[in-house]
């Protein structure tokens, strides 16, 4: 005997209509599973009110925490990715391309721009993981390649925010030579004496950790990022056991000297403004 | 004993058969030699026809051929002199990573290259080839070294990538090979980068950015192995020859999207066939080179040399 009797039979609710909240309203915390309304997810600058964990955020993101009102100006925005290899795997290039720009609303995995951060000239170059993992095919080297020139012709810091699982596969040796390219203008914004802040955020790896993301004047990054060369598959698959607790971590990075600091987003802003006007 | 690979199996079968056919007649002091003869021809024109017809991923396995010259082989081959320079001065010598000043007729040069091993226990000793971070560190050390008594650079490119071990990612594998990027556009010396068997991805590029990159004809420069390349893409390491027709990555491709400045033309049947005669080749495109380079200062080479590689990608504005 049920508590309960369903009066009237076939009562079918949609499936969205059983949410309890409209969708978008709460955010849970992958790592720590607490729930946060995503407002103040937002004002904490996508890191978790109970666990500190860093949400992985693209360019809308950090745009909009580093420059003043929000206020930018884009740096080619209309760069396109081409199909010079005719690359095909399980599916065309050309058509993930397409596919990706409809999911993301985004043209590739950068976007350059600048503007003022706290009444500072910036540029910053910032990749956005959910295009094809943030890989670096001609698009990304080009527009950071520009976001140099950029920096350079006028002088004004240079920030590189890199989020990559590395070299974009289907551009083969093109994405290979995105990593001399951008490598080749750090160079000469090295010797213009422009400062160069690279902040490495979870993951960034491969071509992009072996380019341009470890050559800042300041390399930094933030709590618990994943750091490497080597992907940790492939790492494990060479030598045969399970890496120890911690490893690739920012904060394992750091410890071997190869960061300058770790910054907690929230203090992103202001850290970044108290190097550069010391460098002025 | 010579090593075939499976494509070359018609070659094999012809030239044991001739083999088979010189030792009756020795043996029975009979002359065969014209049956032999046209033998011989036969095996040149099936080579021949073999070798025009090569797809990429028979280019890859002829590039990781056993038999094939290593860096080692082609300095002790090419060069009247050589002193090998150890170290990285922080960590300790890297002997995947080789070099040291050389000396060719008249002119003398800084020669690098990672090395691989040619039995199990060499392989071992040379880590495969797969350079640690100390390795990139110990060209860039030397690098420095030749552009202080302005003698040039030619760098020798034949890796399966940067070892990916736990040691190397503490030791900065990743800053390593970042760090001789953007270094090697300044230098003021003449580069020239030449890859001779395997170039993959950024262990390969960490010593490869120079005024001349060339590519030998057997041999592959790319982002990623075919059989890397198909495990992510396909989730299946059978996919090795799909990827490699995809990747473009022999010496014609790459030249053709202009990621590279030359080829240099191997004997029939590949460079393993006759190390000699390769040496003779390379020594002789690394002099020619190494002269039209010299007609440049030193600002126009880093200038062209940051413009060619600038230029590099393809987009849509």
């Amino acid at each position: 005997m049920s508590w309960f009797v369903r009066k009237e039979k076939g009562i079918n609710t949609p499936t969205e209509m059983k949410r309890e909240a409209p969708d978008g309203l709460w955010y849970q915390c992958p790592n720590c599973k607490k729930i946060m309304h995503t407002r103040e997810h937002k004002l904490n600058a996508y890191t978790c009110a109970h666990c500190n964990y860093h949400d992985k955020v693209g360019s809308e993101a950090y745009f909009e925490l580093l420059f003043d009102h929000n206020e930018f100006i884009e740096l080619d925005p209309e760069l396109r990715s081409g199909d010079p290899l005719r690359f095909i795997d399980t599916k065309p290039y050309p058509d993930r391309i397409r596919s990706t720009m409809l999911k993301t609303g985004l043209k590739d995995a950068v976007r350059a721009a600048h503007g003022k951060m706290n009444d500072l000239d910036i540029v910053v170059a910032c990749m956005d993981f959910n295009f094809i993992g943030g890989s670096m095919g001609s698009v990304v080297g080009e527009k950071i390649a520009r976001a140099i020139d950029h920096s350079l012709a006028h002088r004004q810091p240079f920030l590189m925010i890199s989020r990559s699982g590395g070299a974009r596969m289907m551009e083969a040796g093109l994405s290979l030579m995105q990593m001399a390219k951008t490598s080749a203008k750090l160079a000469l914004l090295s010797e213009a004496k422009v400062p160069y802040i690279s902040l490495l955020t979870d993951p960034t790896t491969g071509g992009v950790t072996a380019s341009y993301a470890m050559l800042g004047d300041f390399n930094i990054s933030e709590p618990q990022a994943l750091i490497g060369f080597a992907g940790p598959r492939v790492i494990r698959e060479t030598i045969g056991k399970d890496l120890p607790k911690g490893f690739q971590s920012a904060e394992f990075v750091l410890e071997h000297g190869f960061l300058d600091f770790i910054v907690d987003r929230k203090e992103l802003k202001d850290k970044l403004t108290s190097l550069l006007t010391m460098l002025r | 004993m010579r090593t075939y690979l499976d494509f070359e199996k018609p070659i094999a079968e012809l030239e044991s058969k001739l083999a088979e056919m010189k030792r009756l007649a020795e043996d029975n002091k009979v002359d065969v030699s014209a049956a032999t003869s046209s033998l011989e021809s036969s095996i040149e024109r099936l080579r021949k026809e073999i070798f025009e017809n090569l797809t990429r991923w028979q280019r890859v396995q002829l590039s990781r051929h056993p038999d094939r010259p290593y860096t080692l082989d082609y300095i002790q081959l090419m060069c009247d002199e050589f002193i090998e320079l150890h170290g990285d001065r922080q960590v300790r010598d890297d002997p995947a990573m080789i070099g040291g000043f050389a000396r060719i007729g008249d002119q003398s040069m800084m020669i690098i290259g990672q090395q691989k091993g040619r039995n199990t226990k060499q392989r071992q000793h040379r880590n495969f080839g797969m350079p640690n971070p100390e390795g990139y560190r110990k060209a860039l050390r030397l690098m420095k070294i030749a552009e202080k008594f302005n003698k040039p650079i030619v760098t020798l490119i034949d890796t399966p990538g940067a070892f990916p071990g736990l040691e190397a990612e503490e030791r900065g594998q990743g800053e390593a090979i970042a760090r001789n990027l953007k270094e090697m556009f300044m230098l003021k010396v003449p580069v020239i980068c030449i890859v001779i068997g395997e170039g993959a991805s950024g262990g390969a590029l960490g010593i490869a950015i120079g005024d001349r990159v060339l590519m030998l004809e057997n041999t592959w420069y790319s982002v990623i192995s075919p059989e890397s390349c198909s495990s992510i893409l396909w989730r299946s390491w059978d996919y090795k020859e799909e990827a490699a027709e995809a990747l473009k990555l022999t010496a014609t491709d790459m030249k053709e999207n202009r990621l590279v400045d030359g080829i240099i033309p191997e004997p029939l049947g590949g460079a393993h066939l006759d190390h000699e005669a390769m040496s003779i080749i390379i020594k002789r495109v690394i002099t020619e080179t190494l002269r039209d380079l010299s007609t440049l200062s030193p600002e126009q080479r880093i200038d062209q040399r940051i413009e060619k590689f600038c230029a590099m990608g393809v987009v849509i504005e």
